[in-house]
């Protein structure tokens, strides 16, 4: 019974990690866009080219905030959660 | 060209090793006391001890001390490039020097407005540390970035000076900035006003973080496609991870390098551009007029 018990807490918790993760298309997208109006204004003033990258990049970087709570997220679902809700598991056994 | 005198030369080497050193120490610190694992294993910073404190132990973790080897090494840095620094006499690392206080300059001049020059320093203070402490994971030490505290006490001191600054306008002004555009926005106003260092620490960390799981994890995946594919050959020729050799070389590149470098250059322009879009000038003098004539009235 209780390997039971701790084998759908880790389950869940490897599922939810990867549900968390599904946030990673928004930036993909996101950055995508800006990638892609960046290149235009490159294209349409070359000389503005340092200026665009440095906006770009900095855009890019706040745009993928979210995508790395998400990151985080996972990450503790993966490898701290399941040592946290075991040990609270076995104590509330015993 | 002037004569290098012994003093200034010894100087020279003792600035040097003082540089190279601290990343020695580190790397023996790690073979000496971090156990290795036999397996690959993703695993946060090794806690070296632990020293009891009233109110919770206090932790002594490789990433603090890797954080302060790279501090001495680069304060030595620092005293390198500017040991016999002249007026009009061009050292090659004098060139290096002005260059690079020239830039930092210019781009805090650019971003933050004439006001906030001083700022030079602590901008190139951040971006320096934060880009060394990165990029010691190419020595194989545990990058101090990929240690949210270490990350989460920087954003802090940012948060700090975002207050202040929008303290200078005087406590009622500060205040008052919550309740725009509406009163019953306020909760939003604070929330997004906590949100700033808890983003800016998670971008930072989360970055660095994942570019260190992500090598792993094509580490592990490649030394079992070795033993999978040359499982066959005889003694230690089937244990050797030969696909392991170079391949991840390529991925440190975009982790390591270009990731590292991108996140501290974001990181100091998020500090330049939060602390100087918190503080307004006109409103500044305007108070400030307003003192001088409360003051020559009375």
């Amino acid at each position: 019974m209780l390997e039971l018990a701790i084998g759908i807490m880790l389950g869940l918790c490897a599922l939810g990690a990867g549900c968390a993760m599904i946030a990673g298309i928004g930036p993909g997208i996101g950055e995508g866009n800006a990638v892609a109006k960046a290149c235009e204004a490159i294209g349409r003033q070359p000389e503005s080219r340092s200026a665009v990258t440095t906006t770009m990049l900095m855009g890019c970087a706040v745009a993928e905030t979210t995508g790395l709570y998400a990151l985080v997220i996972a990450i503790l679902l993966i490898f701290v959660a399941p040592g946290r809700f075991v040990d609270i598991l076995l104590a509330a056994i015993k | 060209m002037p004569e290098k005198t012994t003093a200034f030369k010894v100087r020279d080497i003792l600035f040097l090793i003082m540089t190279v050193l601290p990343i020695v120490c580190g790397i023996v610190i790690r073979v000496l006391f971090v156990p290795s694992s036999d397996g690959i294993e993703i695993s946060g910073a090794h806690i070296f001890f632990n020293m009891d404190f009233p109110v919770s132990p206090l932790i002594i973790s490789e990433a603090q001390v890797n954080s302060w080897l790279v501090m001495i090494s680069l304060l030595f840095l620092c005293l390198y490039l500017t040991n016999g620094i002249k007026e009009n006499i061009h050292t090659k690392r004098q060139v290096i020097a002005e260059w690079i206080v020239e830039t930092v300059e210019k781009l805090v001049k650019d971003n933050m407005g004439d006001y906030f020059t001083g700022f030079a320093p602590f901008v190139a203070a951040i971006m320096a540390l934060s880009a060394f402490s990165s990029l010691m994971s190419l020595t194989g030490m545990f990058p101090p970035t990929s240690d949210l505290n270490i990350v989460a006490g920087w954003a802090f001191l940012v948060f700090i000076l975002i207050t202040y600054y929008k303290m200078k306008c005087g406590p009622l002004h500060y205040l008052k900035s919550f309740a725009e555009p509406v009163p019953f926005l306020a909760p939003l106003n604070i929330i997004s006003e906590v949100a700033t260092p808890i983003s800016m620490a998670f971008r930072h960390y989360g970055n660095i973080l994942s570019g260190s799981v992500i090598s792993v994890l094509i580490a592990a995946a490649l030394q079992g496609l070795t033993h999978l594919v040359l499982g066959w050959l005889p003694g230690w020729l089937g244990e050797f991870p030969f696909l392991r050799v170079g391949i991840p070389a390529f991925l440190s590149l975009y982790f390591d390098l270009f990731s590292g470098l991108l996140q501290a250059f974001i990181f100091a322009m998020l500090t330049m551009l939060y602390i100087g879009g918190a503080f307004s000038l006109e409103d500044y003098i305007a108070r400030k007029q307003k003192k001088i004539k409360t003051k020559s009235t009375t």
